[in-house]
C-alpha cells in the first residue's frame, strides 16, 4: 500500500511498489523471448533497462502496458501487477490500462494532423474536457513537455512540420494529456541528435516527480545518468537488477560486468 | 488519479466506445460480404441458365438462320482466337520490348513519358480505342476486318503487357545481370538470354492476364470486326467473335438466341476467370500492381 | 605492365589484339542497335496517344466546327435534322456514374477496411481475391445479367419507391426497370473491386507506428482507424474513388444494355438516357451520314478528355500517398 504522503516522515519510507512483476514469460509462436522475470518497478521514479540487441528489454517494457497484444501469435504467461492487480487478467480493460501507462516510442510518431489534434487525441477519445478546458489541457500536458513556448504560435499547423526532438517532445505531450501514472520509454533518444537528447533527459528528470517511469535504452551513459535503478537483460532473462550506481560500478553478475565493459553488445 | 481498471464496473462513455467498435466490426465484414453478393449472384445465373444451352453444337456448329432454332457459335469461338492471335502480335513486342526498355534505361525523362503514355493509355474508354482504330484501318480499308479488330484488341494489350514486363524484369536479382556481363555477354544478349528467360514465368503470366482481358471486351469490336454469322477466317474481311455474337444474342427478341447468348457468355466468364485467377495466383505477392 | 601494346606490335598470340578490337566494335553496335531498338517501341506508345488524339480530332472537325459551343451544351440529338448536341449524354454518363459511385464507395470503403484491419490473416488473401475476380468479368457478362435479372429485380422496387415516395420527382416516370437506376446499379458493382483494392493497398500502407501510437495511448480499433489510420490514408483513397469514377464513365457494354438508348436528358431514376459511351456504341454502326459520324466521333472526343482529366488527378493522389505504387485502371 502506498504511504500516507501526509506523515511526517514520507520522505523517509521506501517508495512503493508501482509495478511487481511474478514470473512473466512471453512467447512469439515457439520463440520464448522473456524467460520467468521477477522484478518490481517504484513509483515516481526512473527505472532503466539494458542489454544488448535482442536480449528481450523492448518486450518486457511493451509487457508492461500490454501493447504484446496486438502481436499475432503472443502468449503472455505470469503476472505483471499495477499498483497490486493483475494486469492480465481477463477482466482487465485494456484501453483504461494504457492511459494509465503510457509509451513513447523509439522514432517520434506524431500523427498526420495538427499539434493541437495530436495533443487532443487522447483526452477527446477518452472524453476527458472539451472545449476551452480541452485548450487548457493541451497547454498544460505542452508545458509539462517543455514544448509550450516553441510551438504555441503553431498549434494548427501540422505537427510534422517539427523536427525530431520537438515531435518527440510532442509525443510525450500526447500521452501526458491523458493523464497517466507510468510512461514507458523505448528508446526515445535513439532517432535525436545530441542536443535533443539532452533536453529529453531534462525532461525525464522533471517528470520524475509526478510519474514513474521506465526507459529502455542502449545508451549506457544514459542510464547511468538519469536512472535510480537499474535491470540488466540477456538472452530474454533478467540477470541483475538493482540501484544504478551499484550497477555501473560494481555489477554482483560476471555478465553484467563484461557487457558495461563494452566486451559485448 | 487513477481509474478502475477493471471492465464490470464500465462508465457510460466506455460502453459507447467499445459499441462503437463493436459496431464497426460487424459493418465491414457486413461490407465484405455485400461485396462478394454480387459476385455470387452473377456467377450463379451465368451457370443456371449457360450451362442448359451448352452442347456440342454450340462449339461445332455456325448460327442457325433468324428465327430458326438451334447452331452454335463456333465461328464465334474461333473468330476470338484469331483476334487474340492478331493482337498479340502488335501487342506482345510492343510491350514486352518496351518494357524491356523502361526496365533497362527507363530512368530518364523519356522513360517517365512513356510510362505515363501507357497509363494514359489504358484509361481510355475501350469503345474510344474502337473509334481510333475505325479512322485509322476501317476507313483507308473501306470495311470492317480481322485485321482492324486485332489492331484495337492489341493496343488495348499495350499497357498491361508492358507494365507486367516492366515490373518482373526488374525484379531478377542484379546479380544475375553481373554474372553474365563478367563473363563477358553483350547487354542485349544478358536481357535476352538470362533476364528474360528469369522473368519468363512472370511475363507469361502478364501475358496471360492481358489477353484475358481483351478475350472478354466487346465494344472495340463493333465498329472494327464488327461480327458475321458465316464462317470467316480472312483477314480483311468482318469476323465473328464471342463477346460481339453474346451481344447481338442477347438484344435480339428470340428466345432460342438469347440461350445461347447465355451459353456464350458461361464459356467466356469460363476462360476470363480461370486465366485471370491462374495469373493472379502466380504473381502473388510479387507483383505490386493491383488489378 | 606498361601501357596497352598497339595493335601493330602484337603479342605472340595475335587472336588477342583483333579479339579486343572487333568484340568492342561489335558490342557497341549490339548495344547501341538493343537501346534504340527498345526505345522505338516503348515510344510508339507516346506516339500512339497523339496519333489517337488526333484521329479523334479530325475526324469530329466537321461536326464541332458547325455546332461550336453547342455540341456540349445543347441537348439536341436529331440525326434526321441534322441537329447534334451531347449534353445528354454528358448528363447521364456525369450522373449514373455518381449514382455509382455512392453506393459502391461505403461498401467498397467498409469491405476494404475489413481486409486490411480487422480480418484474421487466412481470411483476407481468399476475400481479396474473390473480390478482384468481380473485376475479370467481362462487360458484356455484366450486361446480359443486367438485362436478365436485374432489370426484372428492380421493376418491383421501383414500383414500390414509386407507391411510396412517388411525390419526388426522383421516382415519378414508368417503372420499366431499364433506366437509370439500372445503369448505375451495375456500374456500381462492377466499380466496386477497384475501390476495394486500392483502398486496401492505401490502408496496409499506413505505417505501424501511427497505429501503435494510438493503441499506446488507449484507443480502441475504431478509434485508432477513424483517427491517424483513415487520415494518412485519405488522400489515397480519395484518389482510388476518382480513379473508380474514370472506370465508371467509360463503361460501354453493360451500360448500353440496360439503360434505355433515349437521346433526352433523364428527368428521374427511372428514365432512359443515354451515356456518351452508350450512344457510341448504339448509334455508330448505322450512323446516317458524315455529320452524323463526326458528331459521334465528337462524343468520342468529350469522353477521352472526360476521362484523362478525372484519371489524371486520381493518379496525382494516390501517387503522392503510395509512393510510386503502379495502378492499373
Amino acid at each position: 500500500m502506498p504511504s500516507d504522503s501526509l506523515s511526517p516522515r514520507s520522505h523517509q519510507t521506501a517508495p512503493a511498489d508501482k509495478f511487481v512483476v511474478r514470473g512473466l514469460s512471453f512467447y512469439y509462436g515457439r520463440f520464448q523471448a522473456l524467460r520467468g522475470i521477477n522484478l518490481a518497478i517504484r513509483e515516481r521514479q526512473i527505472t532503466a533497462l539494458i542489454g544488448p540487441s535482442g536480449c528481450g528489454k523492448t518486450t518486457f517494457l511493451r509487457a508492461l502496458n500490454r501493447m504484446n497484444d496486438v502481436i499475432d501469435g503472443a502468449r503472455t504467461e505470469g503476472a505483471v501487477l499495477l499498483d497490486s492487480e493483475d494486469i492480465y487478467q481477463p477482466h482487465v480493460d485494456v484501453v483504461a490500462l494504457r492511459r494509465r501507462v503510457g509509451m513513447v516510442f523509439q522514432r517520434p510518431n506524431p500523427f498526420p494532423m495538427s499539434v493541437f489534434d495530436n495533443i487532443a487525441f487522447g483526452p477527446r477519445i477518452h472524453g476527458l474536457a472539451r472545449g476551452d478546458e480541452l485548450d487548457a489541457l493541451v497547454e498544460r500536458s505542452l508545458r509539462r513537455a517543455a514544448l509550450w513556448e516553441e510551438v504555441k504560435d503553431k498549434l494548427r499547423d501540422s505537427a510534422l512540420s517539427l523536427s525530431g526532438g520537438q515531435q518527440q517532445r510532442l509525443c510525450i505531450a500526447r500521452l501526458l494529456a491523458v493523464d497517466p501514472d507510468v510512461v514507458l520509454m523505448d528508446e526515445p533518444c535513439s532517432a535525436l541528435d545530441p542536443i535533443s537528447t539532452l533536453r529529453i533527459e531534462e525532461l525525464m528528470d522533471e517528470l520524475r516527480e509526478s510519474y514513474t517511469i521506465v526507459i529502455v535504452t542502449h545508451n549506457m551513459q544514459q542510464a547511468a545518468r538519469v536512472s535510480r535503478e537499474t535491470g540488466f537483460f540477456l538472452g530474454g532473462e533478467l540477470i541483475e537488477f538493482g540501484p544504478s550506481e551499484r550497477i555501473f560500478t560494481h555489477p554482483r553478475d560476471r555478465r553484467t560486468e563484461a557487457y558495461i565493459t563494452g566486451r559485448f553488445g | 488519479m487513477t481509474s478502475p481498471l477493471a471492465r464490470h464496473r464500465p462508465l457510460p462513455r466506455r460502453t459507447r466506445r467499445l459499441l462503437a467498435n463493436g459496431l464497426m466490426w460487424a459493418g465491414t465484414t457486413l461490407c465484405a460480404a455485400a461485396a462478394l453478393v454480387p459476385l455470387g449472384f452473377l456467377l450463379y445465373y451465368v451457370a443456371a441458365q449457360g450451362l442448359p444451352a451448352i452442347n456440342l453444337a454450340f462449339f461445332t456448329h455456325l448460327p442457325a438462320p433468324v428465327g430458326e432454332p438451334g447452331g452454335g457459335m463456333a465461328n464465334a469461338i474461333v473468330g476470338t482466337l484469331i483476334l487474340i492471335g492478331l493482337a498479340s502480335l502488335l501487342g506482345l513486342p510492343v510491350g514486352i520490348l518496351g518494357g524491356i526498355y523502361l526496365a533497362e534505361f527507363g530512368g530518364n525523362r523519356l522513360g517517365g513519358a512513356i510510362r505515363f503514355s501507357a497509363d494514359v493509355l489504358s484509361g481510355v474508354p475501350s469503345i474510344v480505342i474502337g473509334i481510333f482504330v475505325y479512322a485509322l484501318v476501317v476507313v483507308p480499308m473501306h470495311r470492317f476486318s480481322a485485321l482492324a479488330g486485332g489492331v484495337a484488341l492489341g493496343i488495348m494489350m499495350i499497357p498491361t503487357v508492358m507494365r507486367t514486363s516492366e515490373e518482373l524484369i526488374r525484379l531478377v536479382p542484379t546479380s544475375l545481370r553481373e554474372a553474365a556481363l563478367a563473363l563477358g555477354a553483350t547487354h542485349p544478349r544478358t536481357v535476352f538470354k538470362v533476364v528474360l528467360l528469369a522473368a519468363r514465368a512472370g511475363v507469361i503470366t502478364g501475358v496471360l492476364l492481358a489477353i484475358a482481358r481483351i478475350a472478354g471486351e466487346t465494344a472495340p469490336l463493333l465498329f472494327t470486326a464488327f461480327g458475321s454469322g458465316l464462317w470467316s477466317t480472312q483477314l480483311d474481311q468482318p469476323i465473328a467473335s464471342l463477346p460481339v455474337q453474346v451481344f447481338t444474342y442477347a438484344i435480339s427478341p428470340y428466345q432460342d438466341w438469347q440461350a445461347q447468348a447465355w451459353a456464350g457468355a458461361l464459356v467466356l466468364v469460363t476462360i476470363v476467370l480461370i486465366l485471370s485467377a491462374a495469373a493472379r495466383y502466380a504473381t502473388r505477392g510479387r507483383m505490386r500492381t493491383v488489378i | 605492365m606498361s601501357a596497352p601494346a598497339p595493335a601493330s606490335a602484337s603479342p605472340p598470340d595475335g587472336r588477342r589484339a583483333s579479339l579486343q578490337r572487333r568484340s568492342a566494335f561489335g558490342a557497341n553496335l549490339a548495344d547501341r542497335a538493343f537501346r534504340w531498338g527498345t526505345l522505338a517501341f516503348g515510344a510508339s506508345v507516346i506516339a500512339l496517344i497523339g496519333f489517337l488524339a488526333a484521329q479523334l480530332v479530325r475526324a469530329s472537325h466537321p461536326a464541332l466546327k458547325q455546332f461550336g459551343w453547342s455540341f456540349i451544351t445543347s441537348a439536341a440529338w436529331d440525326p434526321v435534322h441534322g441537329a447534334f448536341g451531347v449534353l445528354f449524354a454528358i448528363y447521364g454518363t456525369v450522373v449514373t456514374s455518381l449514382l455509382a459511385l455512392a453506393f459502391a464507395v461505403p461498401v467498397g470503403l467498409g469491405a476494404a477496411l475489413f481486409l486490411a484491419e480487422l480480418s484474421p490473416r487466412w481470411l483476407r488473401q481468399p476475400v481479396s481475391f474473390l473480390i478482384e475476380l468481380l473485376a475479370a468479368v467481362p462487360s458484356i457478362v455484366y450486361g446480359l445479367w443486367g438485362i436478365f435479372v436485374l432489370v426484372p429485380a428492380i421493376r418491383p422496387v421501383e414500383a414500390w419507391l414509386q407507391a411510396r415516395f412517388g411525390f419526388i420527382p426522383l421516382f415519378q416516370g414508368a417503372p420499366y426497370g431499364i433506366g437509370m437506376l439500372a445503369a448505375a446499379l451495375v456500374l456500381s458493382v462492377m466499380v466496386l473491386p477497384y475501390i476495394t483494392a486500392m483502398s486496401r493497398e492505401v490502408l496496409q500502407a499506413v505505417p505501424a507506428a501511427q497505429r501503435e501510437a494510438a493503441y499506446a495511448l488507449g484507443a480502441t480499433r475504431w478509434e485508432t482507424i477513424r483517427g491517424p489510420v483513415l487520415r494518412s490514408a485519405r488522400s489515397g483513397i480519395v484518389g482510388a474513388v476518382i480513379l473508380a469514377l474514370g472506370r465508371a464513365v467509360g463503361e460501354t457494354m453493360a451500360v448500353t444494355m440496360v439503360i434505355g438508348n433515349r437521346a433526352e436528358i433523364p428527368t428521374s431514376l427511372f428514365s432512359p438516357a443515354y451515356t456518351l459511351a452508350s450512344l457510341i456504341a448504339n448509334e455508330f454502326a448505322e450512323a446516317t451520314g458524315e455529320l452524323h459520324i463526326s458528331a459521334l466521333v465528337g462524343a468520342a472526343l468529350v469522353l477521352l478528355v472526360l476521362t484523362i482529366a478525372i484519371n489524371a488527378i486520381a493518379r496525382l493522389l494516390i501517387w503522392r500517398v503510395t509512393g510510386g505504387v503502379r495502378v492499373a485502371a
